[in-house]
Parts: C-alpha cells; structure tokens; sequence
C-alpha cells in the first residue's frame, strides 16, 4: 500500500505524468457515465437522415454523421470500445505473455528455448500484419479484435520478462534463496516476480497507448466493430467520403484517439522515471 | 570474412522464423475457419466452386501434409491466386513493391535528415524551450493516429491550400520503367517535370509515414547524446580548446549514433505498419493499399499472402540493417 502511495506521489511530482493519469481517468470517467453525459444519448445508433453532416453547433457540439447521429455522444460512447478492447487485450497478453517469459527466463530448456522461438515468430512481422490476418479470419467484431491483438502482443511482454529475469538471476539475493533451498515457485512468485513489476507497469501503460492506435487502424481498415458501433478509427474512416465538406466529421474521434494515446505514454514515461531512474526518458514507446 | 560469417548466422535464425511464420498463418488460414474452402473461394462462390476449392487445397488429407504442400507451393513463389485480380498473389505484391519500397525510404531519409540534428538541438538546449517544443513534437508523434495525421494534412494542404495532390503516385504517365521507383525512372529519363510530379505526390505520404518514426529518432538521438556529452573524453576536448562545433557535430555525434543506428530496425517496423493504412489514404499503390482492398473484397489468399510477404521484407530488410550495424560497429559481430 506505501509503495502505491509512494508511486502516485512520484506520478504528481511530474507535470507530464500527472496529465497523461488525468486523462486516463477522465476516459475512464467518460466511458461508464457515456449515457448521462451524452447530449443525444438516443442518437448515438439510430438513423436521423434530416440532421445528417450537420456542422458543429451549439445543439451537436462536434457536428454530426451520415447516419444524422451526434459526433460528441458517438465519440463517448466509443470511449467504452476503446477501453474494453485495450484493458482486455493487454490484459490477456499480460496473463500469456508474464508466465513465459517467466518460465523461459529462470531456466534453459528446451521448453522455455522453444517458447521464446515461437515469440521471435509472432515479433517477425509488424503486430497490424499479423492482427490483419487473424481479424480478417475471425471476421469484424469487437471479441475478434481484442483476439487478434492479444495473440500477437504477448511477445513484448514475454521478451522483456524473459529478458530481466536473466539478469536476475545472477544476483546475490536469488543465489542465497536457492541455496537456501526455498522451493523454486517461491522464488520465482516471490522474489523474482516483484523485481519485475516494474517494467512490467511500464510497458503494460505503454502497450495500452500502442493497442489502442493498432485497434483503432484495424476499425479504420474495417475490421472492428461493425457498424453501427461507435468506433473511434471506423468513424474516421466513414468520414472520408465527406471531405473536405463535412470537415469536422473525423475531428473529434481522432482528436479521441490522440488524447487517450497521449495519456498512456505519458503515464509510462512518468511510471519509468519513478520506478526506474536508471533509464531516465531514453527508449521510445512502442 | 566477418560479415559473411553474421549474414550465414542471422539467415540461419530467419529461415526457421519465416517458416514458423509461415506455419503460423497457414494455422490462421486453414484451422481456424469451420470451412476455409468457402472463406478461399470467396464469398461469391458457388456450391462446385468451393468443392473445387476443397479438392485443391487437399483439405481431406491429414493437416501436416497440407503444411508440406504449402511449404512447397511457397518455395515457387506461390502465395495463391488473388480472387479480385485472378493473379497470382506473389506476381500482384512484387509488382507492388517499389511503391512501397520507394515511400518507406522516402520516410526514412526525412526521419534521419531532420530527427537527428532536432535531437542533437534538444540535447544540447535540454530544458529550454526548444527542448520542451520537440517534446511536445514527440510526444504528438507516437499518440497520433497516422491515419487521422494524413486525413488532416490532405484536408489542408491537398483540399485547401492545393499545395499537393490529394492522393495517388503521378498524375499522367509513369517514367518509362526501368526500376519501378518513379523517383530513380524520372531522374534517368531526365524529365524533370516528371520529376516534380513524383516528389509532390510523394511528399504528403512520405510526411505522414515519418512523423512516429521521427519522434522516435528524436527521443533516441537526444538521449544519446546527454548520454556521450557526460563523457571524459568531451571534457578532454573542451580542455584542449576544440571549438565546441566541432565536438559536438563531430565527436559527440559519431559516439551517439550508434544506439540510433540500432533503432533502424525498431523504425523499419514503424514504417512497415504505417505503411497499411497510409497507403490505403492516399491510394498509394503498394502492397499495403493493396492489402487493404484484400481485405475489402474477403480476398483471403491475397491477405495470407500479404502476411507472409511482409514477413520475408520485414526479415530481410532486419538482416541488412544488422549487417548495416556490424559494418559501423566491428565489436557488435564479435558478439
């Protein structure tokens, strides 16, 4: 509970990272009060051909779509897709991709040489390819995409778990427990695991910003939610066909989309500064 | 010696990836769909289509066998035949190529012409307000949807302003083609008005593909550089009175641009993926539009095809970046 109290302190300390957490609360904010905020809550999938590529006005504060529906109350409600799709994605990777990295990590076998092989498969093409490919099989929907983007994020975390337990495992502390012969599972949950947390945070808040940008190209490719949801990339998508009059119609969602990226990779850089002040704000995000 | 020595090695792990990868799409393609013939043969297809299909593919025969035939097919050059084009789909991505190849370099010299001097800038003025300008700058960078950045761009600068075209590679006739990229044609027939023509179109594209990977090489340049300005060999130097220019742009710079060099990789993989989606806003007619109206079209073959063709450029444009590497940096093949 210190250690919470004491990283959200380091978090306020730094302007930066105070405003990517403000943000993130704010989407979460955004994503369960969408009904009550929405100022056309009912228009969100409903068709309204007579207020169809309004611009924005005092009644439709982002204008509104082809289908006649609000810019403002769709682009809350997408808040909701955004959110699930990314906590649950980089969640499942996190529960694929930690316990590998853990096991291939602590000892040469032919297991663990084999799962990091099959990592280095999945990290050969660029993610968007391999997503493509499975969302395309699967077909457009919201599940297919939080499939496709945890099959092929799990490599990240998994290489650098893999990675620092390496390291790991050559310290003193390590090398006493085994001596001291405490049983090879408490080790690793207990004294591995919690000196890899760290990394862990920062690239799971990283992740976050980066899965939310490859889900919403995959809904602007046309393989996410199907219409009529509220997609972020499917709504900019739709938008094209409208320029350059309808002008504002790609605006808010991606405007959305900026935001909420932004206040994931802030958080992660705040989160590396706090919890890892060896590197200070060197590696980009990915 | 040493060279052919890392590029044996580095093949060594690639085929095996690449045939993983390969078995890892084939796995996507024909095991997880209830009935990957219908879903090869198109939506449109018929009953004796799709049976055709079905006795093509050999779906009857035991899986690994079907792997084995598709290693083969592979091993020719055959990624399938495109429903949409009714090509093969290995000829339809060749040919496509060098547009993608021609944006993705284009992207790449205007990330590493203005990334690295800004981050030597921001390095070198840390905390002031250029710093705090190019942060902002990078920041943006890695948070901006590139397919939002590049509607926004061609709804000001193609739309409104008419400074550059909306889309497409060339208006008119392509140069006569000798390479396939239009930038080298143009210049070797000496048409200098094709020329423009090329680079204006190329110019939005290329802008929007560079903008994540210029942050990247910003934050990577400027971190390398705080990094070597810490070392005794600059304060030797400054204590010898070598004018400060030249240290920095010079010495301090050789020593930090290793760790940018080693990015490439990291920024090849940037582009690659960006490549999808831009090519898709601006009609650019590579592998990744092309990719695109697969999907569009259910076109299977052409997107399992897609993937597995990214897979051997993504690899081997990774085995040139490392041989790239070794050559600027002996100690890294001893390794």
């Amino acid at each position: 509970m210190k250690a919470a109290r004491d990283l959200l302190r380091g978090l306020l300390r730094d302007p930066a990272a105070a405003a990517g957490l403000l943000i993130i609360l704010l989407l979460v904010a955004v994503g369960i009060l969408a009904p009550l905020i929405a100022t056309h809550p009912e228009a969100v999938w409903d068709m309204n051909p007579r207020e169809r590529l309004l611009p924005p006005s005092h009644v439709y504060l982002f204008g509104t779509d082809r289908m006649g529906a609000d810019i403002y109350s769709r682009v809350l409600f997408g808040a909701r897709i955004t959110l699930t799709i990314a906590l649950v994605a980089v969640g499942a990777a996190l529960v694929i991709g930690v316990p590998i990295g853990l096991v291939s990590g602590w000892r040469q076998s032919w297991l663990g040489e084999a799962l990091m092989r099959v990592s280095d498969i999945f990290l050969a093409v660029p993610q968007i390819v391999l997503a493509i490919a499975i969302a395309q099989t699967l077909g457009p929907s919201i599940e297919n995409v939080i499939l496709a983007l945890s099959i092929t994020y799990w490599p990240w975390f998994t290489r650098l778990v893999h990675a620092e337990v390496r390291s790991l495992k050559n310290e003193t502390f390590i090398e006493a427990a085994i001596a001291l012969g405490v049983p090879t599972w408490r080790i690793i949950l207990g004294h591995v695991l919690p000196n890899v947390m760290s990394p862990i945070i920062v690239r799971t808040s990283i992740g976050m910003g980066f899965t939310i940008l490859t889900a919403s190209a995959l809904g602007f490719l046309g393989l996410g939610a199907p219409p009529p949801a509220p997609e972020w990339g499917r709504m900019i998508s739709e938008s094209r066909e409208f320029l350059p009059d309808a002008w504002w119609y790609a605006l808010a969602p991606g405007l959305a989309i900026f935001l909420v990226v932004m206040g994931f990779n802030l958080l992660g850089d705040g989160l590396r500064d706090v919890l890892d002040p060896r590197i200070r704000r060197a590696g980009a995000g990915k | 010696m040493r060279i052919a020595a890392l590029v044996i090695k580095r093949l060594a792990w690639l085929l095996p990836t690449l045939a993983g990868l390969v078995a890892v799409v084939f796995f996507i393609s024909r095991v997880i769909p209830a009935d990957p013939a219908a879903l090869l043969a198109g939506e449109t297809a018929s009953r004796a289509q799709i049976e055709l299909m079905r006795q093509k593919l050999g779906l009857d025969r035991p899986v690994i066998v079907q792997l084995a035939e598709y290693y083969r097919a592979l091993l020719s050059g055959d990624l399938g035949t495109s429903l949409f084009t009714t090509r093969p789909v290995w000829d339809d991505l060749s040919a496509r190529l060098p547009a993608t190849i021609e944006l993705t370099v284009a992207a790449m010299i205007i990330t590493v012409v203005l990334g690295i001097p800004l981050g030597v800038l921001a390095a070198l003025y840390r905390n002031s307000w250029i710093d705090h300008l190019l942060r902002v700058l990078t920041v943006a960078g890695l948070a901006v949807a590139s397919f939002w950045l590049a509607l926004l761009l061609q709804l000001f600068f193609a739309m409104d302003l008419r400074w550059f075209p909306l889309q497409a590679r060339i208006t008119g006739f392509p140069p006569p083609p000798i390479t396939g990229f239009y930038v080298i044609d143009a210049i070797a027939e000496g048409n200098l008005a094709r020329l423009g023509n090329v680079l204006s179109h190329l110019t939005l594209p290329a802008l929007t593909l560079a903008f994540p990977a210029l942050a990247t090489v910003v934050r990577f340049t400027r971190a390398g550089v705080l990094e070597t300005l810490q070392r005794s060999f600059v304060t030797y130097q400054r204590a010898m009175g070598i004018p400060a220019g030249l240290i920095v742009w010079k010495y301090v710079l050789r020593n930090s641009l290793l760790s940018t060099v080693t990015q490439i990789g990291l920024l090849f993989a940037i582009l690659l993926a960006g490549a999808v989606v831009i090519e898709t806003v601006f009609q650019w007619p590579g592998i990744g539009a092309y990719a695109f109206e697969a999907i569009l079209q259910s076109d299977y073959a052409a997107v399992m095809g897609f993937t597995v063709y990214a897979g051997i450029v993504f690899g081997i444009v990774n085995l040139m970046v490392d041989v790239g590497h070794a050559v600027l940096d002996p100690r890294e093949a001893a390794a």
